[in-house]
């Protein structure tokens, strides 16, 4: 048994079986990517930048029940409304914090209309606090921008919901 | 006027030969990093330039652009000198490199005792780094590296006895020569795998960066350093790194001499079998930097003084004994 361990020492028989070990990974495929050039592929339930959605004529989908205000853990959401002339409610004002949100996903599963929803996008870093403060337009416009994408991604979820 | 086109003319070699070696420890700090990540499965860096081979020429106009900080404390004389020292005595080295029979910048007769003694130097800029930081980190570091770069160098000056008794010369160019038959790493190999532990030892790599280690000492003789400061230290110790793998393939690998001589392949100039080779050792060092876990300092102290230095010494008495029982011993 000695004799064994002092033979392997001085072989370096483990050291070259690590070496042959290394030679043979130095050619197989490389695990990571270019990053800002390839993405990594990201679930349909990715949760990312928030969005709110259009119905396809263009009407607002919120309708100010406020479920997601209620049920925000981190109470980033703050919703105020109206009653449009029409007698539809209609949120004034929708604003998420988004340095409070913890991306917890929860006002997307409480809302009743598929209004509020995380979206694939997560490179919004901003260079100033001030910008991650997401007023109603600019979550609105975030939902046009990725409408197709959306869309696409509440219909492959759909059936596990 | 005369001095003058001296001085001139051996500029122009010297420049000749640096600047072939900055770009060179630039390129390899990029393979380094390259064989590195390789064998980790990561891409390593791509981004700059083909394949991303400009990149340690980013950092280094990074570090350039970099403010140099020098702490209040420190000494600050021996502070600013220490990275010159580091690189200074790693490139003066090259001076006596042969890269073939005629192109060599200062043929002198004692070159391997030249080369030995510059590379025993170069612990010299890490305690004078140390020490000067006056802050307990590098100090340990700069420690570690005087003990661990004096003991590997016992046993490297042992290994070098060992070829200097087949050869007869201290030249380097004749130890190439001596190897036109037969290229030292066959009848010396175990002398071999101990030179190059050593010269990992020697240069701070791991399994023996122990003066750096990050885990412990921060980052050991550098920790104080910034911008150009420490991206002479870093020129320094790659510069050492190449060295090392050039005296390996002078000493055991035939430096410029052409591995395979007959017809189409002796044309090729010797510079460029001395490349290969250097190439090689060094692709050797990056793949151990990436198998190898980091020795403790015990272990480094044993392996250095208690297997090393017996081991070497006993077989300069075999190698001795053979060349002189078969009569062999070169005579000059």
């Amino acid at each position: 048994m000695k004799l064994t361990r002092f033979l392997k020492t001085i072989f370096m028989t483990d050291f070259l079986s690590g070496l042959l070990i290394a030679i043979k990974e130095l050619f197989k495929s490389k695990k990571t990517i270019n990053y800002p050039f390839e993405k990594g592929k990201i679930s349909p339930r990715f949760r990312g930048e928030h969005a709110l959605r259009r119905y396809p004529n263009g009407e607002e989908r919120c309708i100010a029940c406020k479920l997601c205000e209620a049920v925000c853990p981190a109470q980033a959401i703050t919703i105020e409304s109206t009653e449009r002339e029409d007698g539809s409610r209609k949120t004034t004002r929708y604003d998420i914090d988004m340095m409070k949100c913890i991306y917890c996903g929860l006002c997307e599963e409480s809302c009743p209309v598929d209004a509020i929803v995380q979206g694939p996008n997560f490179e919004f870093s901003t260079e100033t606090r001030e910008e991650l403060y997401y007023t109603k337009e600019k979550l609105l416009d975030n939902g046009d921008r990725w409408e197709n994408i959306l869309a696409a991604n509440i219909k492959a979820d759909s059936p596990y919901r | 006027m005369e001095y003058l086109n001296i001085i001139i003319q051996e500029f122009y070699k010297i420049l000749f030969l640096i600047v072939p070696v900055l770009v060179s420890v630039a390129l390899i700090v990029w393979l380094d990093r390259r064989v590195w990540a390789f064998v980790q499965k990561r891409q390593g860096p791509n981004v700059v330039g083909p394949f991303g081979l400009l990149q340690s020429l980013a950092d280094a106009l990074k570090y350039i652009f970099k403010e140099i900080i020098i702490p209040a404390s420190s000494n600050k004389i021996i502070f600013i000198l220490a990275p010159i020292v580091t690189m200074t005595l790693a490139l003066i080295a090259w001076a006596v490199i042969p890269f073939s029979e005629t192109h060599v910048l200062a043929n002198i007769n004692v070159g391997i005792l030249y080369l030995f003694a510059v590379s025993s130097l170069g612990v010299y800029g890490i305690i004078m780094g140390g020490w000067a930081s006056n802050s307990k980190y590098p100090f340990l570091g700069a420690i570690r590296s005087a003990a661990q770069m004096v003991s590997y160098e016992v046993s490297i000056g042992i290994i070098i006895i060992n070829v200097l008794l087949c050869v007869g010369s201290l030249n380097l160019n004749d130890i190439v020569k001596a190897q036109q038959n037969l290229w030292y790493i066959v009848p010396l190999f175990p002398m071999f795998v101990i030179f190059f532990i050593s010269a990992l030892a020697e240069t701070n790599r791991p399994p023996f960066d122990l003066p750096e280690a990050e885990a412990e000492l921060v980052a050991g003789y550098q920790t104080e350093y910034s911008g150009m400061m420490y991206a002479m230290f870093w020129l320094g110790e790659y510069a050492n790194i190449l060295l090392m793998c050039a005296m390996g393939s002078i000493l055991f690998l035939g430096g410029w001499l052409s591995p395979i001589d007959f017809y189409p392949f002796n044309l090729i100039p010797g510079a460029i079998w001395l490349i290969f080779k250097i190439l090689f050792l060094f692709i050797l060092f990056a793949l151990v930097k990436a198998i190898v876990p980091r020795y403790r300092y015990d272990q480094l102290m044993r392996l250095g003084w208690k297997i090393f230095l017996p081991f070497s010494l006993t077989w300069v008495v075999l190698t001795a004994s053979y060349l002189f029982y078969f009569n062999l011993l070169p005579t000059n």
